[in-house]
């Protein structure tokens, strides 16, 4: 579904990444797992097209999107739940939402609203309230929520689990799970290395702005190496 | 005693209406962009100098002030497009400046295709005083008053029912996120520009009957909407409207009981005690949200 073939990106004259290549499939969970610093958010910045790529090449369905702008990644089928959820703070948890729907049709935004609530019951609950009030697995959820508005192929979801209680990120990878099982293809971000893997069908290992490791999630959470440098065992 | 605080008030709240119109425009420029746009003032001059030489040139007044008004955002749109998108990446303050120079830069061309002269327009309906409680109350104020509300309400209807309103809300909240969700910023900013220059340029048309105009009304004009806009809060459509009222008021009260050669000072002491005082102004974003 989604092909990264040696992309570089870079901040002023640091390379962030430096030629990431690798292969989304549809249906699957993949999770992109690495230290701080590593490039993983550049990388999801870059797919979503909010961040320049000096080199290399996205292919979405075949077709390369590198040069597309932001919004017609969007309307294609690709939406982000960013890093530290990013939520319209003033707005209302329900106009977050809709706004998630900014690129699709009136039509099927009641809808889509009503499977977000349905997935995440506190989110009708505070559907009025401004959505900076919410807590942070609250404004998780939300984020979730709002990229799931736009009806997205293609689910890209940075550090869900950041700075989250361990009750929240079960509650929050539960979610993704879920989500696969409805038929979205989910590319997933984390420093949580052995949450993210055990839920992954494919998983590879982000090393300052290089892949050092690919493989399935139950393979490189074996993996030794893996192992001893990301799960800490 | 009582009449003349009335005459007051009602002179205030007039020229406080326009004040509150050119905050508008700050306020929509800088949610979209953090951009202060310091041409601003010229959407005003433009908007009544367009008007009068229109008016002049045989036009009908609807008509001339229509024409003043796209002119207005033919010229704002152009200013984004030429000035400020090529910029895009750069700093708030080079934005900034390239305002600065823009303005200098229309003012400059004003001069050229109009001249240096001070014009007014009649007023809309007529020049007799209403004495309302024994204070004398120019027809025309009314119509800067009604013209005012009108903006007010459109714009609120715009930024809270819309869906398009609300991604300009949500690009001002979250300009990352907003592009997330598939807003394109780019037209965001098109579209405060454009908007921007028809509330200016529609102030300038209300005011001219009473204020005369020139090429270089703007500047001024700028000053008095950028000091409304602080002490409301930068950012905030209501704090625009509240902040431009008072600093009117301000403004009448000074200059009928202190002096009117003070009247152009009270903005600038607004501004330097918003920036001691409460560099937020009255309904600006608190900067603490939760995380």
């Amino acid at each position: 579904m989604l092909e990264v073939r040696d992309l570089q990106s870079a901040y002023g004259r640091i390379l962030a990444l430096k030629g990431v290549s690798l292969r989304v499939e549809t249906g699957e969970i993949t999770a992109i797992v690495g230290g701080n610093g590593a490039g993983k958010t550049t990388l999801l910045r870059c797919l979503s097209g909010v961040q320049p790529v000096s080199a290399g090449t996205v292919k979405f369905h075949g077709e390369d999107i590198t040069g597309w702008t932001p919004h017609r990644r969007v309307a294609a089928g690709i939406a982000q739940s960013p890093e530290g959820r990013q939520v319209f703070g003033p707005l209302s948890v329900e106009d977050n939402l809709r706004l998630g729907a900014f690129r699709r049709g009136r039509a099927t935004t009641d809808e889509n609203l009503e499977s977000v609530f349905e997935m995440f019951p506190i989110l009708r609950e505070k559907r009025a309230l401004p959505s900076a009030g919410l807590s942070g697995g609250q404004q998780q959820m939300l984020a979730i929520g709002r990229a799931l508005m736009s009806e997205p192929r293609l689910l890209l979801l940075d550090e869900p689990s950041m700075g989250l209680a361990p009750v929240l990120v079960d509650q929050i990878l539960d979610a993704v799970v879920a989500l696969k099982r409805a038929g979205v293809t989910v590319l997933l971000v984390e420093q949580n290395a052995s949450a993210a893997l055990a839920i992954a069908d494919r998983g590879y290992v982000i090393e300052t702005g290089r892949i050092a490791h690919g493989g399935t999630g139950q393979a490189l959470l074996h993996d030794p190496a893996v192992r001893e440098a990301y799960l800490g065992l | 005693m009582g009449a003349e605080l009335l005459q007051f008030l009602v002179s205030g709240l007039t020229v406080g209406a326009v004040y509150a119109l050119v905050a508008l425009g700050f306020t929509l420029i800088y949610n979209a962009s953090d951009v202060v746009n310091f041409a601003q003032g010229e959407f005003v001059m433009l908007g009544g100098m367009v008007t009068v030489f229109a008016v002049a040139a045989g036009l009908a007044l609807p008509l001339a002030a229509a024409l003043a008004i796209l002119v207005a955002v033919a010229v704002g749109l152009l200013l984004h497009r030429l000035a400020i998108e090529p910029a895009r990446g750069a700093s708030a303050v080079t934005l900034i400046i390239i305002t600065i120079g823009a303005s200098i830069f229309l003012r400059g061309v004003a001069q050229i295709v109009f001249d240096k002269q001070f014009h007014q327009l009649p007023a809309f309906s007529g020049s007799d005083p209403i004495l309302l409680a024994g204070a004398a109350i120019l027809p025309q104020s009314f119509w800067v008053l009604g013209g005012a509300v009108l903006v007010f309400l459109g714009l609120f209807v715009f930024l809270e029912k819309t869906l398009l309103g609300k991604a300009v809300l949500a690009t001002a909240a979250n300009r990352l996120a907003a592009r997330l969700v598939g807003v394109d910023t780019s037209f965001v900013l098109a579209l405060s520009f454009g908007l921007s220059a028809a509330i200016g340029a529609l102030a300038g048309i209300l005011i001219t009957p009473i204020t005369l105009t020139s090429f270089d009304v703007g500047t001024m004009l700028a000053l008095k909407g950028f000091a409304a806009a602080m002490l409301g809060g930068m950012g905030s459509p209501l704090g625009a409207v509240v902040g431009g009222l008072l600093l009117g008021l301000l403004e009448s009260f000074a200059a009928g009981t202190i002096s009117s050669a003070y009247k152009d000072a009270v903005a600038f002491v607004v501004i330097l005690a918003v920036l001691f005082t409460m560099p937020q102004g009255l309904f600006g974003r608190r900067s603490v949200e939760r995380v």
